[in-house]
């Protein structure tokens, strides 16, 4: 006998796409820019966001974070010395972000007044690639000191980044890092994507991740309500 | 190990379903599609899944995972390509980059396969060819 069949079709993330859609209307409504950092933990997430806030804060913006991590709240501590608002979730046992925590993190943040949106994800190179956040940019970071075959053994997360930033390239040269290599590997994985390189520590390339961030905040805003996706 | 998060959210779906289409059948198959580009490993959902289910409506159910390859359309050429792991974005045609994904993000709920009840087995004992069950 065959069996019966109820058909549903629909996205097993259904829940957290819903929730991030209306995030993202959200967002839209009040002008708000936002970006969603990833990376494996230790790559320098904390250190880049602290120095792009702080920069794009200097040129008049108003800016916030979020940041996920398992546990302490040493990065909204950190992301706080940018002079920024930090907010930190904590996860527990949780190696990703999802919509409805970032929902309940930017309740105590007043939109309308904010201009962009730093979400830091989980350190994670797998994990947080389904789930959308509501945001307009993703950003992966690949540090010099994890070998420039990154982006080909963690294919899937960086074919949905819209900018990758090779962090650490102070370290480049010590640690034998191929940066040629590096970059055709992020062509591989994810044709025509931009790279920047950047060292916290030197201040290198710090520039251009906010030249290339006030760009796209002022195409979304010369273009409101474009972007759907 | 996100796809416990999956997993979760799969049996919540698997609720509002059986819920929404009034039915108090026991759930014998979940089918699902999970595509290569969608981060998830289906082994590890596959044993978030025996985790999850525990006390739901989704107890003993089996997980029915149809795995979608990567495939990626070229702007330039048109033609489309299959992808091997690791993915290579570029068309196998005229070995351009390729970048337009068109199928291997999916992961979706596709339907659930519900047991016969004796209501609906019984109307057909005139079906010769049905397999007599297991």
């Amino acid at each position: 006998m065959p069996p019966r069949i109820l058909e549903v079709r629909t996205r097993i993330l259904k829940k957290n796409d819903e929730i991030a859609r209306a995030l993202r209307s959200r967002f839209e409504q009040h002008g708000v820019y936002v970006v969603n950092v990833v990376s494996s933990p230790g790559a320098g997430k904390t250190e880049l966001l602290t120095r792009v806030m702080g920069a794009l804060r200097d040129r008049g913006l108003t800016v916030a974070a979020v940041v996920g991590d398992l546990a302490t709240e040493n990065d909204a501590a950190r992301l706080a010395r940018s002079g920024c608002p930090a907010k930190q979730i904590l996860t527990g046992t949780m190696c990703h972000l999802e919509a409805d925590m970032v929902e309940h993190a930017i309740a105590d943040f007043d939109l309308h007044e904010l201009d962009v949106l730093f979400i830091e994800n989980v350190g994670n190179l797998v994990c947080p690639q389904g789930f959308d956040l509501g945001e307009d940019l993703r950003i992966l970071l690949f540090p010099s000191t994890e070998g420039e075959d990154k982006p080909l053994k963690y294919p899937t997360l960086i074919n949905t980044c819209d900018l990758v930033v090779l962090s650490k390239m102070d370290l480049a040269e010590p640690v034998g890092f191929d940066v040629r290599s590096a970059r055709a590997n992020c062509e591989t994985a994810r044709p025509g994507v931009p790279i920047i390189e950047t060292s916290a520590r030197t201040g290198r390339g710090t520039a251009d991740v906010v030249a290339f961030l006030a760009d796209r905040i002022d195409a979304k805003r010369d273009t409101p309500a474009e972007r759907t996706a | 190990m996100h796809e416990l998060s999956i997993a979760t959210s799969l049996v919540s779906l698997v609720d509002d379903a059986l819920e929404s289409a009034g039915e108090a059948g026991t759930v014998e198959a979940v089918r699902v599609k999970v595509g290569a580009l969608s981060g998830v490993v289906v082994e590890a959902l596959e044993f978030a899944w025996g985790v999850a289910v525990e006390g739901t409506r989704c107890e003993g159910a089996r997980l029915e995972v149809e795995r979608v390859p990567a495939v990626v359309r070229c702007g330039e050429c048109g033609a489309e390509t299959t992808l091997d792991h690791p993915p290579v974005f570029a068309c196998g045609s005229c070995g351009r980059p390729a970048s337009e994904v068109i199928s291997g993000r999916e992961l979706d709920l596709i339907a659930l396969e519900l047991e016969q009840t004796q209501a609906t087995a019984d109307p057909a004992p005139e079906d010769h060819h049905a397999a007599p069950n297991p």
